[in-house]
């Protein structure tokens, strides 16, 4: 199988001497690091914590699943599984891990700067990331949460006796994390872009994760509101969401999606950011479509807080303005498909290798584009009321952020692994779990497409019989996909000692991370550098040497 | 290269200061005593007109906005622009709860 | 738009001993002390975009129950002090503008009138929570937390013989009035005495000799929270205490 890596002769390879990984040892420069490398790989390990945890939850769901009746667990116990499995994946894993655990390690090397704009406030985000998770965590212990992770009112405010408000503020607290690294970034892309490297110069990455950033500042804050709003309504017991009192629940849910819909773009465009690198990569040919696919990142962002209340067609909105969310809703599919021609377009002609990151980056394109298009049929409002609220919406969801998202980041950590580690992971082992996961995956949701639109309800611990073939092979297929995570998780951790040296640029990528040593030194460059091509210059790096910076020493 | 205009640059003189400082003071007392008139419909617009007006002194003066870049400009319109979108789209759904047939 | 970087020279490591070009407190992943500074305020402008986003969520409430529920809120409205909100209000803005006479001083280097600006800032902001402590004071006295021995004692049957009473389920109705009067006051002054705080450092820092080198970054991008915190004021009271001042019909 044809491969782009390029490996130096590991006879002589060694480790650059100096590197962000061992300027500094012990406990406290980790801790207290303003490196934002350091703080990237922070986020990683406690990021891949909650993973492990939230993944649990959807293990013990599925295992009850195997039956149609609830024999595992209890029907409150499994309301608090899918609960916790949401919020912990939401909120504490696919929000963050992309722009906090790439973003962060990336954004100031492909723009040539030492650092964010923000060290210090890069920190303090980690630690109130962190406080959140530990709030979270000790809801667990608690007890759980059992409204599920959409806290509708009045359920939440009024009708359950679980910790709705420790869940609350640790997604609180974790909000602000998120605010803050997102005014970090829009900053950082705005005013420490290295001499010559102009809007249109930056890498795609660039503009999705400046795109996310806008959506972190803008919308973060509203469910901030909401679930303080929540809170002091459970706490004090005034009625502002509780009918009886003369309060609209609805309000609450406008104010929540307001966030959580623009909240699943946070999710996905760090994702089309790291595939359009890949694409571009594997191909060894620029983006098709520049322009198009860095607006299209911004419209995306933009569109994406028009249409809040497609989550909401059935709670008693009014049809009129369901119809214009409606609208809006196919509308912001458009940027979205723009982004999967142009990427299909790099390939075209292109050079084409089957490296893991590639195999990933196909794997995303199938993945989103079918979890996209049940997203369009899902705007259709005859079609979201028939099928709202059953399996068709959990398949829906999980296409595009499991499927979707979840390769992008396995996509991202395997292509970007050797700059971070300074190490090679074993490409076979590699290339096995990706097609591990694209099989797991299929077989784990794709059924479920079949079973919400036969009617089988999300969030019930039992099911009709006629239901559990379909149940069985979903469960079967999540075995799958465990392993598909399980095996990378070993593999990665077995190359920090064991793998081969990367050198600068094994892959033959174009973008400034690839033109210093893996790992990077603290202050990523040694001399600030001055951009004068064109992203994606392929062709210029085919003509001449792979220009290695030596490493230091 | 062109580098943007750094705002510190131009510093604006007490004088300004104190001048705006009078027209807000100005707006406050004619805001409170606008509210006893009975305006009907107008009571509402007229009192948020009033606060625009004097939020717009506080941000192009005080704040300096007026002397700033474009991006901070546009920083600020963004903000208000997504606010909007909350408010507009959001009352879309309570005012239209009650037409008609649906 | 911004299509070039700031930094127009690349810095390479021998550069930073120049004590011209690189003054103690410049951070050293910046190339100079302009694309610091302007970085430093882009950043909190940014801030203050979220600011608004988080008063908007309860601005949206507030938008929608006073629609609905215009009579309660007026009733509502009706019984906090106009006077003191007015009085609220000047304090702010007068604390608007000697913050901003703070930010000329210490461009021109005016350490006494830095001081003294920021002194009066502080004094006003603490006179403004002062009268803010004593509102909500009242307002437990007279029953109108909602959730805490909340009353509608007063609004179904009214002392001032101006106002109509009001029937039970509509007086119920003046909880959510109060209850986003409290929120949007309470987060209000949350920021206010952030700011107060932070502008006592501030005020520790200048008394031993900080900010008077040219770089009064910090005191500017301050002086814009504290114009925010009072925009956001600048809203709350006619929305709040001005909702119908004359008498109801």
């Amino acid at each position: 199988m044809s491969t782009s890596l390029s490996l130096p002769d590991q006879q002589e390879a060694t480790l650059p001497k100096l590197n962000y990984l061992n300027t500094e040892f012990g406990l406290k420069s980790w801790l207290l690091t303003r490196d934002h490398k350091r703080i990237a790989l922070l986020y990683l390990v406690t990021i891949a914590f909650f993973f492990a945890i939230g993944g649990t939850a959807a293990a013990l769901m599925r295992l009850e699943l195997l039956t149609p009746v609830g024999d595992l667990v209890s029907s409150d116990t499994y309301n608090k599984l899918f609960s916790i499995h949401g919020i912990i994946m939401v909120f504490f894993f696919l929000v963050p891990v992309a722009p906090a655990v790439l973003g962060n390690f990336l954004i100031p090397i492909m723009i040539g700067a030492k650092d964010v704009a923000f060290p210090k406030l890069n920190l303090l985000s980690y630690y109130l990331f962190a406080t959140g998770g530990c709030i979270e965590l000790f809801t667990i212990l608690q007890g759980g949460i059992d409204t599920g992770w959409t806290f509708t009112t009045p359920l939440s405010t009024h009708y359950v006796n679980t910790n709705v408000i420790s869940a609350a503020m640790g997604i609180f607290i974790a909000g602000f994390s998120s605010i803050l690294t997102g005014l970090n970034f829009i900053v950082t892309i705005h005013r420490l872009r290295a001499p010559g490297m102009t809007w249109f110069r930056l890498p795609l990455f660039i503009w999705s994760y400046y795109a996310t950033s806008l959506i972190f500042v803008l919308a973060t804050p509203v469910i901030a509101i909401a679930l303080l709003l929540l809170v002091l309504e459970r706490v004090f017991g005034i009625g502002i969401f509780d009918p009886a009192m003369g309060g609209d629940p609805l309000l609450f849910q406008h104010l929540f999606w307001f966030y959580s819909h623009p909240a699943v773009y946070i999710m996905i465009l760090p994702g089309m950011g790291v595939i359009s690198e890949v694409m571009a990569c594997f191909s060894k040919k620029r983006v098709f479509g520049y322009t198009a696919v860095a607006f299209s990142s911004v419209a995306i962002a933009v569109f994406s807080f028009f249409v809040w209340a497609h989550h909401m067609f059935i709670m008693g909105i009014s049809n009129y303005s369901a119809l214009v969310f409606s609208f809006f809703t196919m509308l912001v599919a458009v940027p979205s498909a723009i982004k999967i021609f142009n990427w299909s377009a790099t390939m075209y002609k292109g050079s084409v290798t089957f490296d893991t990151p590639m195999l990933y980056a196909f794997s995303f394109i199938g993945l989103f584009t079918l979890g996209g298009l049940t997203g369009v049929m899902l705007a259709a409002l005859g079609m979201d009321i028939h099928v709202t609220e059953t399996y068709f919406i959990v398949a829906h969801f999980h296409y595009v952020m499991v499927g979707g998202m979840v390769s992008a980041v396995m996509c991202g950590i395997h292509f970007w692994w050797p700059k971070i580690t300074g190490r090679m992971y074993p490409e076979s082992l590699g290339r096995l779990a990706a097609s591990t996961l694209f099989i797991g995956f299929n077989l784990t949701f794709f059924p479920q497409f079949i079973l919400g639109y036969m009617g089988m309800p999300r969030r019930y611990h039992a099911y009709p019989p006629e239901f559990q073939a379909l149940n069985v092979l979903s469960t079967a297929g999540a075995s799958i996909l465990a392993i598909g995570y399980l095996l990378p998780a070993m593999y990665l951790l077995w190359s920090l000692k064991y793998g081969k040296i990367a050198g600068s640029n094994p892959w033959g990528a174009a973008g400034l991370e690839w033109e210093i040593q893996s790992p990077p030194l603290t202050e990523n460059f040694v001399e600030t550098p001055v951009v004068d091509h064109e992203a994606y210059d392929y062709e210029w790096l085919a003509q001449k040497h792979e220009h290695e910076v030596k490493t230091l020493g | 290269m062109s580098t943007p205009t750094l705002h510190e640059h131009h510093t604006v003189r007490p004088k300004t200061y104190l001048l705006i400082l009078i027209m807000l003071l100005i707006l406050t007392a004619t805001t409170t005593g606008v509210a006893f008139l009975d305006l009907g419909v107008l009571n509402p617009v007229v009192a948020l007109a009033i606060a625009v007006i004097k939020s717009v002194l506080v941000i192009l003066f005080f704040m300096h906005l007026r002397y700033s870049s474009r991006l901070l400009k546009l920083t600020l319109g963004a903000g208000f622009f997504t606010f909007l979108v909350l408010i507009t789209l959001t009352l879309s759904d309570y005012i239209s709860r009650s037409w008609g047939l649906w | 738009m911004d299509s070039q970087a700031i930094a127009s020279e690349p810095v390479g490591p021998h550069e930073n001993q120049d004590a011209h070009d690189h003054p103690p407190y410049l951070v050293h992943h910046f190339a100079t002390i302009g694309q610091q500074v302007e970085t430093a305020s882009f950043g909190m402008w940014v801030f203050l975009v979220t600011e608004i986003m988080f008063f908007g969520g309860m601005f949206m409430a507030y938008l929608l129950y006073r629609s609905w529920y215009y009579h309660a809120f007026v009733a509502g409205s009706n019984l906090l002090s106009i006077q003191m909100g007015t009085i609220m209000t000047a304090t702010l803005i007068v604390s608007s503008f000697t913050v901003a006479m703070g930010v000329y001083c210490a461009e021109t280097r005016n350490r006494k009138g830095l001081i003294v600006s920021l002194i009066i800032t502080l004094v006003l902001g603490l006179s403004f929570l002062g009268i803010k402590a004593d509102e909500w004071h009242g307002a437990y006295v007279e029953h109108h937390i909602p959730g805490a021995n909340f009353s509608i004692e007063d609004f179904v049957h009214p002392t001032d013989a101006r106002d109509i009473p009001m029937a039970p389920d509509e007086a119920l109705h003046t909880q959510i009035f109060f209850f986003l009067y409290f929120s949007l006051t309470g987060v209000h002054a949350l920021h206010m005495i952030i700011g107060c705080c932070v502008l006592s450092v501030l005020l520790f820092q200048i008394w031993g000799g900080a900010y008077m080198d040219g770089h009064t970054s910090m005191i500017q991008n301050f002086g814009l929270y504290w114009h925010f915190v009072d925009i956001v004021w600048i809203f709350l009271f006619p929305l709040l205490y001005l909702i119908s001042r004359h008498p109801l019909k």
